[in-house]
Order: structure tokens, then C-alpha cells, then sequence
């Protein structure tokens, strides 16, 4: 490299720094800054790839090739700002074993194929399959990473055209307990407000949310808004140590799945206190009750309907009198002082008060509970739906939202609705030119029963795109020998080898984000273009175009008429027929295409900032408060007890397991492991183990530990005083590495309400090997 | 050869010590803001295995509460 690119490299990082100050800061000023920029690069938009924050992009391209990344501060949602994954995001692109040929197994072994040849054979197994075992026997296994136009087609193709509701994405393993908590408690899912909220709350209480690593850019931002005021307060309330406890002003331990009851515990003291904001209350409020002892999934088969009904203010103070501070303090660990200084922050009426949360309370065997008593703190205190108040659920994937949520790649879900509701149906019918009669009103399979059903043998052909199963399912061991048996086809579009691809009969070369166009939706409802930026490799095709090819090898060529050069605005502009409401309009492709990112409801070309207020939501009607999504128009308040975990320790598995993520590394590290810088920071998976505990075992950093529970077993390095530090009792474990497959260990048990697994509790036992 | 770009925040007070602590560091280069108490930090170091010292070295400065990086490349 010549010394004039270096320097305009380090031009550009000064420079990128600059833009982003005078974002945080306005009016800051650099005396010795001189603006220079030689033009040699050509920087173009994207949302990133990674997380749910959605931050803007800006790739410098050299030629074909994407070289330089920096943070867009044309884009609100990080004004210039980016995480280590954003910035080394297009090296990604360029791993030595890239899939860019269509392989398919013969004799045992993945051969390379022309791609024609493999997309017929993908077509005509569906179609073997479905005439002899049943459409119900054919599947989708999807992701958060789709882009929107690839949930949306495969979402058309299996449930308008082949009439299969078996279609779930990896979403259902992120964010399906923030979606019924929304469902249940306002009617609508995703959350009412936005990032802006991080320059107005002078509180932010992160539950079980280790945003310092997984939301480093919003973590930034709040960090920002610390300094720039000085009555800003975070609090950490989490099941272990992390960088974002040490961050904070307050970090406090619950045990874990007490965070029910430390909710709870709270609305007690806002009540006992009367800092009950009576006005919305009595205005804006509902109360009610559901099922209890409601079992946790792990036996197949399992089915649970939650029933609602309605009680009155009385009933829920008597409720909440199991859960005062002090007999909470005995189940959660928490100190009785603890629980009444958040009930006060709540409370405090000059306060305003933000809550974020992500896997660690959405996987959760009560999921969908804790996300409705995290609401009812704000809710009896009105601190909800205004700038710098409300409950923010954040989003783990890039479009979990925008592909998954919205446009509903779920058992259940329609892009508009629910399979179940018949005017849902005959809309479908209608935008996507199909019988009424092929949309089959009834769910199937939620994603651990999918591959239940797999094993089973009850599905026999499935297609997964964007997403790493043979990593990420819980109880891994069951579900890899069921994909792996006689008579189970597989086809997986990926980008680079993984376990997943090492069980497939059939691997697509798949392009990568900027290598086609597309669209993502991030945490707070903001739909995000991306152009085709570099071309793609080899014999890499989109998602959405594999799926449009095997459709039309299948006979549906009227269902999918689109061309290549226009195929993924012509597919926008059908979508957004299915959000055409003042509650959900999308904004139109050009205004995407300009703009990096718009928030829906997209209304007369204004952006919705906050949900449920007449002042902000076009939606909303009356003077203030608007909870339209239900049908009494009110928030509801849930009576939602603590009951313990599916498997907790006991004398022979005496350690809770919790699993989760770290900075460096994206999920299971399929991408990021192969970027040098990252995988040299985080080389391989490790077991955080408390130093007491660690002592006693006479355990120290390095040395090779056993990780067992009744599933599995896994032998790993252990890490003691590192970047997170367990409760003593408990061990941390990290998935990004398929060296050390730690989901053979855990459990799966999921939320009966969500469906979705928790990842953060089992019972293990450690050995010093 | 890895080139970053951060906002450097200092520990309450620490600003003028956080330009002395960054300035004397090699690979570093830093430019005060006139009027926040933020400074901006560009690395540009030869190789990993110095990004990786350099990284230590950076977290050991008490006069530095946090880094919020803005810009990288490698050329890897």
C-alpha cells in the first residue's frame, strides 16, 4: 500500500470522527482538524448486517471491491457512530472458503454442480415429497438476516402456493416473547418508541441486556447522554456481571427467573407508595389475568392456550401482595433497598424513564410474562409512548423485525394477520392471485417443533436459508441426528461452510447483503435500502431469486412474474399492499431509496416517532394516549406470577448454564470468525466461572473444564475475572464457536405462550478435566 | 495494518490528562475538541500483534472512562 492511501485512509478515520462529534455534540468545534478528502474511494449506503440496531453504513469501494467502512452520520440511528463488527462488516465478503457453487451430496460427499441442475433438483424433491408424504411434510426454516423480499417470497411460496403453514424463522429462537408480549399487552407488536428516547430519558434500566457488547452503538449513545447531562442514571439489572454493569451506576444480581417477581415487586411499591399516575391509569388502562402453571414445552406434541380474563383494580393490588420488597428479596437475592430505589425511580414524576431489554428476557420460559410486567411498571405510571419514556424491546437481528415480525415468516403469521382469521386469508388471496382455499387456517409447527417434527419424520424436506440450526437449536444433539436420518432432505443456502451445511443433501450459493439489493427493519420500526454495492461471486444469487427459481420450476410462474433487473421493487410494491393503514404504511421504494431508513407508519411522508399518542402516531386518536391495538383501547396490565425454571441445579447439576453472545462475534460466528481482527480477539469459546467457585474446584484461567448436563457435555478452556463475571453458582458460555458446541447441553424448554427457548437456564455440573 | 478513529471520553476532570496520556502513546494520534471534553484518538499500527499491545495499553489509561469507535480498516 502507497503512503498517499495510507494517509487518506487515516484522513478518512479523522474525518469520520469529526462528522461523528459534531453529531453528538453540536457546536463542537477542532481547532486543529483540516477536512480533506481525495475522492479516490466512493462511499455508498447500507444498513449493517449485523445486529438489530440498524446503524448506517457507509462502504468505500475501490474498483469491485469493498475496502473501507465508516458509520453514515446521515443516519439517526447512530449519527456516525459504529461497532467493531460494522466496521470490519465487509470482510466478511471475502472468506477464503466462500460458497459460490451449488453443491449437491453424492456418494456421501458435497460435489460441485451447475446451479440450474441443483435448483431442479431442489424443485422436483419438494414436489417428490409433497406427493408422496403431503404438502405438511415440506418446510422453510428462515431467519432474522432474510432480507425483507426473501421472507416475503418464501412466506407467498409455501403458504399461498403449496398451502403449508411450515414456514418459521430463527426469530422465534430472539424475539418471539417481545412479540406476544406486545401482542397481549397493546394488541401490536414492536415497540411504540425510538433511539431518540436515548437523548431524552434521564433513566435507563437495562433488564438482563448486556448492551455494552450487543447494542454497543445505542450503548454509546446513552454513555453520551451520561455525559453531556448530569442526572442521567443506568442501571444494570442482570444475572451476571458484564461490561455493561461495570458501565452503569448501579448494577444489581437477581437470581435467575426471579425477574418476575422483582417486577412484581416493584408495581407493589409504586402502589404502596401511591405514585400510581391515576390520570392514565383510570383513562388508558385494563387489567387482567391468564393461566398459571402453564407447563414448559419440553415433551413434543406440547400445546398451550392462554386464556384472558378480565379483573379489576382490587384483584391485582391483592395480586401483587405476594411480591412486598422483602419476600422478594428472599426468591430474587435482591436487597429489599434495591427493589424500592427502582420502584422510586418509576415513580419519581420529573423522571423519565426508558427500559431495554433483549435475549435475556425473552428467552425466558416465561418470556412472554416478563416482557407484560416490565410494561406494567411503566404503565402505572404513564411513563410510556413520549420522548424519553417507554419500555424498548431491542432486536437481536438485523430484520427480525422488518422480515419476520412484519412481514410474518412464522407457523402462524401472514403479512397481514394471522392464518387463523379469515378476512387475513382472503387478503392474502387477493394481493398474491392465489385460491383463498390454498391458505390453510391452521398453525403447524413452531421452530423447535419443526425439527421435532423432523426427527419424527413427519417433515421430511426442508430448505434453510440465512441461519445456522445445527449450531443454535437447544438440546442440539436430538435435532442434528434428526436431520441427519434416512429419508430427510436438506437444502441450506449459505455463504460459507457450517455444521448446518456439513448435514445438507443440497447447499445454494447465496449472495451476501451488499452484494444484492435489499431491505432490512430494524429494532424501531425503521425499513433500511441497501443497492446491489459489489457484484456477487461466482454462481451466488440472492435468496429471493433461488426461491422465485424453484417457485416457477414448481408451476407458480404467475405468482412469481418478476424480472431481474426489477424484481425487488416490484416485490416491494406488492408487499406493501398488506401494510396500507395510517397504524402500519410503509414507506414507498423511492423515499427507501434515498433515505437511510424511515420509520413506519410512513404518513404523508412523515416518519412515526412514538406510537399510541395522538402528537406523534397519525394512528392515534383523542387528545393523548391511543392503545388502538386493543379492542377496548387500552394498555393491558397482566397478572403474571413468578414460577420457577424448567430445570434449575440441584446436588448432582449444581450450576446454572447461561449462554449468550460477546462483541466481537455475530451468532455463531459463521461470518465473523473469518474475519482476522475479530477472530483473533475472540479465538475460541471459553466457560465463565465465578472466582469463588473457580477456587474451590481449584480451577484457574485456562485450564480445561467439563461442562455436562443430562443432554451433553462440552470440554472448553475456562475464563475467571474475564470480560463477565457469574454469580457463584453460576456458569457463562458463549456460542459463537462450533468447535465447542455448548446448545448439546442446553435444554428445550420454551415459553408456552411465545414458543420461544430459554437459552439462559439449565442445570449443569462442572468437572476439572 | 489496522487504522481506527474513536471519540475518547475522559474521567470527569481528566481531559487535559487524557491529551498527555494518548500524545505519549506511540501509533497514536490525538486532536482535542476546543469546547466538550471529548478528544478524538486515530491508531494506525503496523500489525496485529501491536493493535493488540496497543489495545492494552489504551485500557489501562485511568484517564480514560470509555472509547466509541467511528472508523476502521485493515487490510486484511
Amino acid at each position: 500500500m502507497d503512503i498517499t492511501r495510507r494517509d487518506f485512509i487515516k484522513s478518512a478515520a479523522l474525518q469520520s470522527a469529526v462528522t461523528t462529534a459534531a453529531v453528538l455534540f453540536p457546536g463542537i468545534s477542532f481547532g486543529a482538524w483540516k477536512n480533506v478528502d481525495s475522492g479516490a474511494i466512493d462511499w455508498r449506503k447500507t444498513p449493517c448486517r449485523f445486529c438489530g440496531t440498524g446503524c448506517g453504513l457507509l462502504v468505500g469501494v475501490s474498483g469491485d471491491r469493498a475496502v473501507a467502512v465508516k458509520g453514515d452520520p446521515n443516519c439517526t440511528v447512530n449519527k456516525g457512530l459504529c461497532c467493531v463488527k460494522g466496521y470490519h462488516s465487509v470482510q466478511i465478503l471475502y472468506g477464503k472458503d466462500r460458497v459460490n457453487k451449488a453443491l449437491v451430496r453424492k456418494n456421501g460427499k458435497l460435489v460441485e454442480t451447475p446451479l440450474k441442475e441443483a435448483l431442479d433438483l431442489v424443485a422436483g424433491k419438494m414436489q417428490e415429497t409433497i406427493k408422496s408424504h403431503g404438502k405438511d411434510a415440506v418446510a422453510m426454516y428462515g431467519s432474522g438476516q432474510w432480507s425483507i423480499t426473501d421472507g416475503y417470497v418464501s412466506s407467498k411460496l409455501f403458504k399461498g402456493c403449496i398451502g403449508t403453514n411450515n414456514l418459521e424463522a430463527n426469530a422465534r429462537l430472539c424475539m418471539a416473547s417481545a412479540v406476544t408480549g406486545f401482542l397481549t399487552t397493546f394488541g401490536l407488536d414492536e415497540p411504540m418508541g425510538c433511539y431518540d428516547d436515548l437523548d431524552h430519558a434521564d433513566v435507563f434500566i437495562t433488564w438482563g441486556n448486556n448492551m455494552a457488547e450487543m447494542h454497543p452503538v445505542l450503548f454509546s449513545r446513552m454513555l453520551a447522554n451520561r455525559k453531556s447531562k448530569n442526572n442521567v442514571t443506568i442501571i444494570d439489572l442482570a444475572t451476571r456481571t458484564t461490561r455493561t454493569s461495570q458501565a452503569a451506576d448501579k448494577s444489581i444480581i437477581f437470581n435467575p427467573q426471579t425477574d418476575l417477581a422483582v417486577a412484581n415487586a416493584i408495581c407493589y411499591e409504586i402502589i404502596r407508595n401511591d405514585w400510581v399516575n391515576w390520570d392514565f391509569v383510570n383513562k388508558h388502562v385494563s387489567f387482567h389475568k391468564g393461566k398459571t402453571n402453564i407447563g414448559y414445552g419440553t415433551q413434543d406434541h406440547f400445546k398451550f392456550k392462554d386464556k384472558a380474563e378480565t379483573v379489576d383494580w382490587e384483584t391485582y393490588k391483592a395480586f401483587l401482595a405476594d411480591y412486598t420488597p422483602e419476600k422478594v428479596e428472599k426468591i430474587s437475592g435482591v436487597p429489599a433497598k434495591d427493589i424500592k430505589y427502582l420502584a422510586a425511580l418509576f415513580g419519581d414524576p420529573d423522571k423519565k424513564v426508558v427500559s431495554y431489554w433483549c435475549m435475556g428476557m425473552n428467552q425466558h420460559t416465561r418470556g412472554t410474562w416478563i416482557n407484560n410486567l416490565v410494561y406494567n411498571c411503566h404503565l402505572l405510571v404513564g411513563k410510556i409512548s413520549q420522548p424519553g419514556n417507554g419500555p424498548f424491546s431491542l432486536t437481536g437481528q438485523p430484520s427480525a423485525c422488518g422480515t419476520v415480525r412484519e412481514v410474518g415468516t412464522l407457523t402462524h403469521k401472514l403479512p397481514h394477520g394471522v392464518v387463523m382469521k379469515e378476512g387475513a386469508r382472503k387478503m392474502a388471496a387477493k394481493i398474491w392471485d392465489v385460491p383463498v382455499e390454498n391458505i390453510d387456517p391452521k398453525p403447524t409447527y413452531h421452530t423447535v417443533e419443526m425439527f421435532r417434527a423432523l426427527d419424527r419424520g413427519d417433515i421430511r424436506f426442508m430448505w434453510i436459508q440465512v441461519t445456522n440450526p445445527m449450531v443454535t437449536m437447544p438440546n442440539l444433539n436430538r435435532y442434528r441426528n434428526g436431520a441427519e436420518k434416512d429419508g430427510r432432505f436438506l437444502v441450506v443456502s449459505e455463504i460459507y461452510p457450517t455444521p448446518t451445511y456439513d448435514v445438507a443433501d443440497v447447499v445454494l450459493p447465496s449472495a451476501l447483503w451488499i452484494e444484492r439489493e435489499g431491505f432490512f427493519g430494524n429494532s424501531e420500526r425503521r425499513t433500511q435500502h441497501n443497492d446491489q454495492i459489489v457484484p456477487m461471486p461466482g454462481d451466488c444469487m440472492s435468496n429471493t431469486w433461488q426461491i422465485i427459481e424453484v417457485a416457477r420450476r414448481m408451476g407458480f410462474e404467475k405468482q412469481f412474474p418478476w424480472s431481474e433487473e426489477t424484481y425487488i421493487e416490484d416485490i416491494w410494491n406488492e408487499y406493501i399492499q398488506f401494510h396500507d393503514t395510517p397504524k402500519h404504511r410503509m414507506a414507498p421504494y423511492k423515499e427507501l431509496k434515498a433515505n437511510s431508513g424511515l420509520q413506519w407508519p410512513f404518513v404523508n411522508g412523515l416518519e412515526t416517532k412514538w406510537r399510541y399518542h395522538a402528537k406523534y402516531d397519525p394512528a392515534a386518536e383523542g387528545e393523548d394516549f391511543d392503545f388502538y391495538g386493543k379492542p377496548d383501547r387500552r394498555a393491558w396490565i397482566w397478572l403474571r406470577p413468578y414460577e420457577p425454571a424448567a430445570e434449575s441445579p440441584d446436588s448432582e447439576y449444581p450450576f446454572w448454564l447461561n449462554t449468550g453472545r460477546i462483541l466481537e462475534h455475530w451468532h455463531t460466528g459463521s461470518m465473523t470468525r473469518r474475519v482476522p481482527v475479530l477472530h483473533r480477539a475472540a479465538p475460541e469459546a471459553y466457560v465463565e466461572i465465578n472466582p469463588d467457585d473457580a477456587t474451590r474446584m481449584g480451577i484457574n484461567s485456562g485450564n480445561k473444564v467439563k461442562v455436562s448436563s443430562r443432554r451433553g457435555s462440552v470440554i472448553m478452556k475456562a475464563s475467571i475475572n474475564g470480560r463477565g463475571r457469574p454469580p457463584r453458582g453460576m456458569v457463562f458460555v458463549p456460542f459463537f464457536d462450533e468447535s465447542y458446541l455448548i446448545n448439546e447441553v442446553t435444554l428445550d424448554a420454551f415459553c408456552p405462550i411465545s414458543k420461544q427457548p430459554d437459552y439462559k437456564k439449565c442445570a449443569v455440573k462442572l468437572e476439572k478435566v | 495494518m489496522p487504522v481506527f478513529s474513536y471519540l475518547a471520553y475522559p474521567v470527569s476532570g481528566s481531559k487535559e490528562q487524557l491529551l498527555d496520556d494518548l500524545a505519549a502513546l506511540d501509533f497514536c494520534e490525538v486532536t482535542p475538541a476546543e469546547n466538550q471534553a471529548v478528544l478524538i484518538l486515530v491508531t494506525d499500527t503496523p500489525d496485529e500483534e501491536t493493535e493488540k499491545k496497543l489495545q492494552e495499553k489504551l485500557k489501562a489509561l485511568k484517564s480514560l472512562e470509555y472509547l466509541g469507535m467511528t472508523f476502521g480498516h485493515t487490510d486484511e
